[in-house]
């Protein structure tokens, strides 16, 4: 085993190589994971072992139709505070009317599929990253594999499947509620009517500008359930251990959805 | 569970099949750097209990880990049904669990499946049987276990005694021909332990299983098994049966079946200098 440095310098930059080297081996878990996940989805009832879609069922219940109250608000609350700053904004050239080329792209591409992955990330991948941190520590996932189980088919791949099936939905909605919003605020502050703006919008928006939304949704929706299954399998030292992977899921999936919009944003406009 | 057979009467059943279901040789593992089993060299004969003992950190829970094939090994080659278990591929090792039960000692109950739903759960993924029957099964061996009428409850509502009957009915509910029990007396009254020892006896002698049984309980452990294997620091020490280890003359087998503590040989000066992180002779400090 290698010597531990002595100097101040020295420990630091071993404690950047050895967190590095963690988050590399957490990354690599993860990409095995999701690979694990599709097998068994594809080639799972050939070997007599499907995943229950019953289990993603339910899951697309807990992961989407019950949050659809609280992004709903949320996506609404955010689209009205983007028209009122942005018509704020553009009154200063005289341009408030120009409001909704602005509103619609950002909320398309950017705000309603990062507000829902945020959502969700601190809903479902929190619960996620608990559900199998506890498990761990209660040995059910060795209970699993004893039992012929596999615990990647039995505990991944259906949060996994109903992630990306609901949060690309709940994204479409995000944004059509938030558009709806503003474009109630928008009627009411410049008496545009709403038929306008809707024409507007449909003027504004091509299909690409969808796409780059319910892409980088899918992109979230992988990295919500990799991240909190990551650190639930990570667990160690028991109640204690459950709670600090359960905050750390959320931290670490809110920042990889930020950090992946910035990086796809900067990739489109190449 | 009716009246529980003399463990002495069934010695010689349990010795008569002959052939070993589990058969492990020169198996060494680690953890990290530290090597916890060093050589282990054992079997388990078809239709007995095996009983495994030692004192805390000998090893005992690990090699029942690498029993139940949930470890893997450093080296060292284990055959389980006859099939060593390096050889086998992915799905040959599902048909072997599917062979296995195991009662963990925390009972291991999926918190979110009723007490009938987590008995059910091998039968729901390896099978092909409708719900009806899967029911009728579980409640079959919720029965074997004393646990009738409780399919429905959710685990947090049952004791710790009913919870491992629990997990035993769901252990046994593929009718394994091998069931490993991870501590199934710890915890709990000894009017409890007691009726847990005598369903494992049960489940030997009515379903022929071969039993492995990981305890620090002396008194269940003699009433259990037919061969014990005492391990100590990840050597074997004996492998026997009741009677040969009561006479072992093997001092560290004695201290562990008559509880006499390990002497305490540390010196003094060594001991003070461990603490204060002192040099033992130049007296200088290096911290």
């Amino acid at each position: 085993m290698a010597q531990e440095p002595t100097n101040s310098v020295g420990r630091f930059l071993d404690h950047i190589g050895r967190m590095t080297i963690a988050g590399i081996e957490e990354v690599g878990n993860g990409g095995v994971m999701v690979a694990e996940s599709l097998y068994w989805l594809i080639f799972g009832h050939r070997m007599k072992q499907p995943v229950r879609m019953n289990a993603v069922i339910q899951q697309m219940m807990d992961i989407g139709i019950t949050a659809i109250p609280i992004i709903a608000m949320l996506g609404g609350a955010i689209s009205v505070t983007l028209a009122i700053q942005g018509i704020y904004t553009l009154r200063i050239f005289g341009a408030e009317s120009h409001v909704t080329a602005g509103l619609a792209f950002i909320v398309v591409r950017e705000f309603a599929p990062m507000i829902t992955g945020i959502l969700v990330a601190g809903r479902s991948g929190s619960a996620l990253a608990a559900r199998i941190g506890t498990m761990k520590i209660n040995q059910e996932i060795d209970a699993l594999k004893v039992m012929g189980i596999n615990p990647v088919r039995y505990l991944v791949a259906p949060p996994l499947i109903a992630m990306l099936i609901m949060v690309p939905c709940l994204t479409i909605m995000s944004a059509s509620v938030g558009l709806f919003m503003a474009g109630v605020y928008i009627n009411v502050e410049l008496g545009i009517s709403l038929a306008a703006y809707l024409d507007q919008i449909i003027d504004i928006l091509k299909v690409e500008d969808v796409f780059q939304g319910l892409g980088k949704s899918c992109i979230y929706a992988v990295e919500i359930a990799v991240i909190g299954v990551v650190n639930g399998a990570s667990v160690r030292g028991g109640a204690e251990g459950v709670g600090k992977a359960t905050t750390q899921s959320v931290v670490q999936a809110i920042s990889a959805i930020i950090v992946t919009a910035m990086i796809v944003v900067i990739l489109s406009t190449l | 569970m009716g009246d529980s057979k003399q463990n002495s009467t069934n010695v010689a059943d349990a010795g008569a099949n002959g052939g070993s279901v589990i058969e492990v040789e020169g198996l060494v593992t680690h953890y990290g750097d530290r090597q916890i089993l060093n050589g282990v060299t054992m079997d388990v004969r078809d239709g007995e209990i095996m009983v495994i003992m030692g004192g805390s950190g000998s090893g005992k829970s690990t090699l029942l880990r690498h029993l139940m094939a949930l470890e893997a090994k450093t080296s060292g080659t284990m055959r389980i049904l006859g099939q060593d278990i390096d050889q086998l591929g992915s799905l040959e090792f599902v048909e072997l669990r599917k062979k296995l039960g195991v009662a963990f000692q925390s009972g291991a109950l999926f918190s979110s499946l009723t007490v009938g739903e987590n008995v059910m759960l091998p039968l729901y993924e390896h099978t092909d049987l409708d719900r009806m029957t899967m029911e009728i099964m579980a409640r079959m061996k919720l029965e074997v276990v004393s646990l009738g009428g409780f399919e429905n409850l959710m685990p947090a509502e049952l004791s710790g005694g009913m919870i491992k009957r629990a997990a035993f009915a769901r252990a046994i509910v593929m009718d394994p021909k091998i069931l490993f029990c991870d501590e199934p007396s710890a915890g709990l009254d000894p009017a409890v332990a007691s009726a847990l020892d005598d369903l494992i006896l049960a489940m030997r002698d009515a379903m022929r299983m071969s039993i492995v049984v990981v305890t620090h309980e002396l008194e269940s452990a003699f009433k259990i098994a037919d061969r014990i294997t005492i391990l100590d620091r990840g050597d074997i020490l004996m492998i026997g049966t009741i009677d040969e280890v009561k006479k072992s003359s093997n001092e560290r087998i004695y201290n562990l079946l008559n509880r006499v503590p390990e002497e305490d040989t540390m010196d003094t000066d060594e001991y003070l200098a461990r603490l204060t992180g002192e040099e033992l002779e130049t007296g200088s400090q290096t911290l």
